[in-house]
């Protein structure tokens, strides 16, 4: 079936199967593998992007339900040369080690300040239980958001 | 997940119709508890028939004093809106503490309430608060709504168009989380209005259920002490690896204490 939205600023269409996913279609069929699968059990978070301003995951959606949508990914952030002010604060804070989880995470925390300019820790740390990481126990994850929040 | 048909119908009738056609269409809303289970294997629709278009069927509103809640509305939306949380505040920290945020960013009440999870917090929600589930043929009590495991009191090809709940005097809603998924091991929602109390608990048993005794103790006297002693009977409750079924009807009673002592 036919499908066509916008990503990251961009018309992209396609023709798929109903049952393919938005993670699936936004990895195989654009090339933008900043966004991950995860776990398939829509508990970790790694496929995290976002559509129409609100942070959804990719894998929890089919291909087909993005249509009309606008789409933004871990790939649409940067400007140019300049990383968006999440990505450097995780850079800054040490936010990430394997950096598997980070693109969920950024797209994640980017709706958190939209919801709430100045969160606290812990409604940071209540924002980030759809964001599963094994490396990092959070801390710096946490730090990163809370030096974005500063410069946003 | 294996193949399956498509539509995307823009109106309730269309909706119906296409779910008349073919015994083996579902419904999906959100998709947060319908994707993963085909994911899993453990649901196979032939069509899967996508509601998200209809956007009559989303919105809060008041009327004749109750709130009223489209079967579409998220749960984000829930817990954000001002009316709910002026009218109903229990119904907004219900919501909000739904799954994650990007759960609650798709996930809807309509959704949540067809498909009756044993460890869904709208069922407790509504029974709790003594709701009526408007679909498109009727309405039906909440408390004649949920009737087993993930069943209800709908029809084949039966759409849920809204929720209405009356505002209470007051009421909370007290759950004890699964640390990982979120969803209820045990939730209470207890809810005063001036002819009744009304306790409701979802995640200890197969189906949401009313707590009579604690019910009647309230009424006598509204505090944690007067449902100290009242146990419940946790013999068919649900068993798993996260808690025996001794331990929810030990978290049931503690639950009903903190959402009573949260009204104090």
């Amino acid at each position: 079936m036919k499908v066509s939205f916008s990503v990251n600023g961009a018309e992209v269409s396609g023709d798929v199967e109903p049952r393919t996913l938005l993670v699936d279609f936004l990895r195989n069929d654009l090339s933008l593998t900043g966004t991950h699968v995860g776990c398939d059990t829509s508990q970790c978070g790694a496929c995290v992007v976002q559509m129409d301003g609100r942070s959804i995951k990719s894998c929890t959606l089919l291909a087909l339900q993005a249509e009309g949508t606008q789409i933004t990914t871990i790939e649409g952030l940067a400007e140019s040369d300049s990383l968006h002010p999440m990505q450097a604060a995780f850079r800054e804070e040490h936010g990430l080690q394997c950096g598997f989880c980070t693109p969920g995470m950024i797209m994640s925390a980017i709706d958190l300040l939209q919801n709430n300019a100045d969160p606290t820790e812990k409604e940071i740390r209540d924002w980030l239980e759809g964001n599963l990481c094994r490396c990092t126990g959070y801390h710096n994850i946490v730090k990163s958001i809370q030096t974005a929040a500063k410069s946003l | 997940m294996y193949r399956f048909d498509y539509q995307a119908p823009d109106s309730i009738e269309a909706a119906l119709a296409a779910l008349r056609k073919n015994d083996e269409a579902k419904i999906v809303a959100g998709g947060m508890t319908l994707f993963p289970t085909m994911k899993l294997r453990l649901a196979r629709p032939d069509v899967l028939i996508d509601i998200n278009r209809i956007g009559s069927l989303a919105g809060i509103g008041e009327k004749d004093g109750a709130i009223v809640i489209g079967a579409l509305t998220r749960h984000a939306d829930v817990a954000a809106s001002k009316l709910v949380r002026n009218r109903i505040s229990s119904l907004a920290d219900l919501a909000e503490a739904i799954g994650d945020p990007q759960v609650r960013n798709r996930g809807t009440i309509g959704g949540s309430v067809a498909n009756n999870d044993p460890a869904a917090d709208y069922p407790a929600g509504l029974v709790g608060l003594g709701a009526t589930v408007l679909t498109d043929r009727r309405e039906i009590a909440a408390d004649d709504f949920f009737t087993d495991m993930f069943e209800t009191a709908l029809e084949d090809s039966e759409i849920i168009t809204a929720v209405r709940l009356p505002i209470p005097k007051r009421a909370a809603y007290m759950k004890f989380p699964n640390p990982a998924s979120r969803y209820a091991i045990v939730g209470v929602m207890v809810a005063e209005f001036p002819d009744e109390i009304r306790v409701a608990v979802t995640g200890a048993a197969p189906c949401v259920f009313r707590v009579a005794a604690m019910e009647d103790a309230l009424g006598k006297d509204f505090t944690p002490d007067a449902i100290a002693s009242i146990a419940v009977d946790g013999a068919e409750f649900n068993e798993d690896i996260h808690a025996s079924a001794e331990y929810r009807a030990h978290l049931v009673n503690v639950m009903a204490r903190r959402a009573v002592a949260a009204l104090g």
